[in-house]
């Protein structure tokens, strides 16, 4: 079992969930609450990662913040290491990959709430910031919760973007996804079996988690 | 209250705009006073609600209360819901569906430090007649107990301005009658603009003190509920509040207290219409309730003016009533519509077919501008 990987695979997900927390609470009630000329190109966009292939993605990222470019140069500038092939580097990636997970579940929930219960809520004093807290996040905890377990349980299970975009550098770039995918090059079966019988059991908890959620998710308030 | 002071809580509203929603109105509205908002479907009456509320913007447009002005779109002022202090009752509640009836109304409370917010929610509740189902969440209430909560929510806020989106629809008819009186006492215990939209004449008859009548975001008449039900400024109002019998005729002469008209060659008395000449086409209406129905053979029928012979084509019998329609003799053949009590028809042996002689009360007779199409004699 190889630790580091998994404590990185863990370290991971829950930046990108941190992250990903605000980014989808933002995002998801303005696709939710805003209707405007091209949001369906919007939401294809932000949809993308769902149908690319991984490698697709690692390669734009490549191509987009690799050390050659204006932001990599800036990068490295500024901290001194490339974005690419470091933790940073797979932190943006994952963020990236993981934006239609963590948006779309948040944005179904926000899209069950009666417009009423929050014309209401205005009407009664509420500045949009209460509205917040006090209505729409009660109302719509299950789907966000669901939108950052979706996006935890896809950042252990990451693979291809990983490899494009961090190569596999022990206790910095090499998740446990890349650390069985190692061990199998290496012939080591029985490492790569124990941590993909973790991950497996991993994977399912959160799938489990999931499922239990989403029977609320989408339901309509009001 | 002075004059003066009544002027002070009034809400005075102006809109325009042509699209997507064509509004063009000015209205007000004193304090104390209930005004009802009656029209058909997309005649604009929940857009000026939610205009007054904040929750749409017109293009061009004022809204003030008192001395606070909350939209005028000339100065470039626009306060969000929140900061409007204003009440408003939505067509089907609204609750806050996660919150108890308690909290709902005590949400509705930030003005207030916390520890008193329970306390004035409870009051509040029990002001709107709902005791012991304070801590019930929405779905587990009835439509008449929702409607309470979110009455007391509305008034929470101790608002200049309540208003009210079809308030009534969603519950059902011995409710309603129960929350008529309701309504009306709560208007009494707080002296503020009260508006409400209804598409229910007689809903608005029994709890409005004014009532307008909207068409396509303009006024088409304001006044008392009686004056505008029973005498319609125009035949686009006499529609609109569904009076069923309208026909155009000629006024051939003013005599003393009468004038005559003439109805396609029937001579018609009516009280003198002084704003009409002699010569000149308009429209008339008639309430069925002031239409007198007889069988031909009885002969007290003589004695009364406005006498015409016809046969019933249709008869319908109601809950409370029975709604008869005539066909009168003669080339044009009017229909006219009329309820009489529903034992009427078993007691004379009236039935469609009938031959039966109609009187037209002169004093039921409201006279009208004339459409410049004449085309006053179709429904």
């Amino acid at each position: 079992m190889d630790w580091v990987a998994l404590s990185l695979s863990i370290k991971l997900g829950l930046v990108t969930v941190a992250l990903l927390l605000p980014v989808g609470l933002v995002a998801g009630r303005w696709l939710a609450y805003t209707a405007f000329a091209g949001k369906g190109w919007v939401e294809a966009a932000l949809a993308l990662p769902l149908v690319l292939p991984p490698t697709v993605v690692g390669y734009y990222l490549l191509v987009g913040v690799g050390g050659a470019t204006p932001i990599g140069q800036f990068w490295k500038a500024a901290f001194g290491h490339n974005l690419v092939f470091s933790f940073e580097g797979l932190v943006v990636a994952s963020v990236i990959v993981n934006l239609p997970f963590a948006i779309q579940p948040m944005q179904r929930a926000f899209e069950a709430i009666a417009p009423e219960i929050r014309e209401a809520a205005a009407v009664s004093g509420l500045s949009p910031l209460q509205v917040l807290l006090r209505i729409d996040i009660p109302l719509a905890w299950q789907g966000i919760l669901m939108g950052l377990v979706l996006t935890f349980a896809h950042t252990l299970g990451e693979f291809g973007v990983v490899l494009m975009v961090g190569g596999s550098i022990s206790g910095e770039t090499k998740t446990i996804s890349i650390a069985i995918y190692d061990r199998v090059q290496a012939f080591d079966t029985q490492s790569a079996g124990i941590m993909a019988a973790a991950l497996l059991a991993m994977s399912l908890v959160t799938l489990g988690l999931i499922y239990r959620l989403s029977s609320h998710v989408g339901r309509r308030h009001g | 209250m002075s004059a003066a002071g009544m002027a002070d809580d009034t809400l005075m509203i102006a809109l325009k705009q042509r699209w997507p929603i064509p509004l063009d109105l000015s209205l007000s509205c004193a304090a104390g006073e209930v005004l009802a908002l009656v029209g058909p479907s997309g005649s604009g009456k929940s857009t000026i609600l939610r205009s007054i509320a904040g929750l749409y913007r017109p293009a061009a447009g004022q809204v003030t209360v008192g001395g606070a002005t909350w939209l005028d779109t000339a100065r470039r002022i626009d306060l969000p819901p929140h900061r409007r202090r204003v009440g408003l009752v939505f067509q089907n509640y609204a609750l806050f569906p996660h919150m108890t009836a308690l909290a709902n109304v005590a949400a509705a409370l930030g003005h207030l430090p916390g520890p008193e917010r329970g306390r004035r929610a409870g009051e509040l509740l029990e002001r709107v007649n709902l005791t012991d189902l304070h801590n019930r969440k929405p779905a587990e209430l009835s439509g008449g107990q929702q409607q309470r909560v979110a009455v007391a929510r509305a008034l929470a806020r101790d608002p200049d301005v309540l208003l009210l989106d079809e308030p009534f629809s969603a519950v059902d008819r011995v409710t309603r009658q129960r929350l008529y009186g309701e309504l009306r006492e709560l208007s009494r215990a707080f002296p503020i603009p009260i508006l409400f939209v209804t598409h229910d004449f007689d809903e608005a008859a029994r709890v409005a003190s004014r009532m307008c009548l909207l068409d396509r975001g303009s006024i088409l008449q304001i006044g008392t509920p009686r004056d505008v039900l029973a005498r319609p400024a125009s035949v686009q109002a006499a529609r609109l509040v569904d009076l069923k019998n309208i026909f155009s005729a000629r006024i051939v002469a003013h005599d003393g207290p009468r004038s005559w008209l003439d109805w396609n060659g029937r001579r018609l008395e009516t009280p003198r219409t002084e704003s009409h000449p002699v010569g000149s086409e308009i429209a008339w209406a008639i309430a069925g309730t002031q239409v007198l129905l007889s069988r031909t053979d009885l002969d007290q029928a003589d004695r009364l003016p406005n006498r015409f012979s016809g046969t019933i084509r249709d008869l319908v019998h109601l809950s409370e009533s029975l709604a008869v329609t005539v066909s009168l003799d003669g080339r044009d053949a009017p229909l006219l519509s009329m309820t009489l009590p529903a034992h009427y028809a078993r007691r004379t042996g009236l039935g469609p077919g009938s031959a039966v002689t109609v009187a037209l009360m002169p004093e039921g007779i409201h006279i009208m501008a004339g459409e410049s199409e004449g085309r006053a004699d179709l429904p």
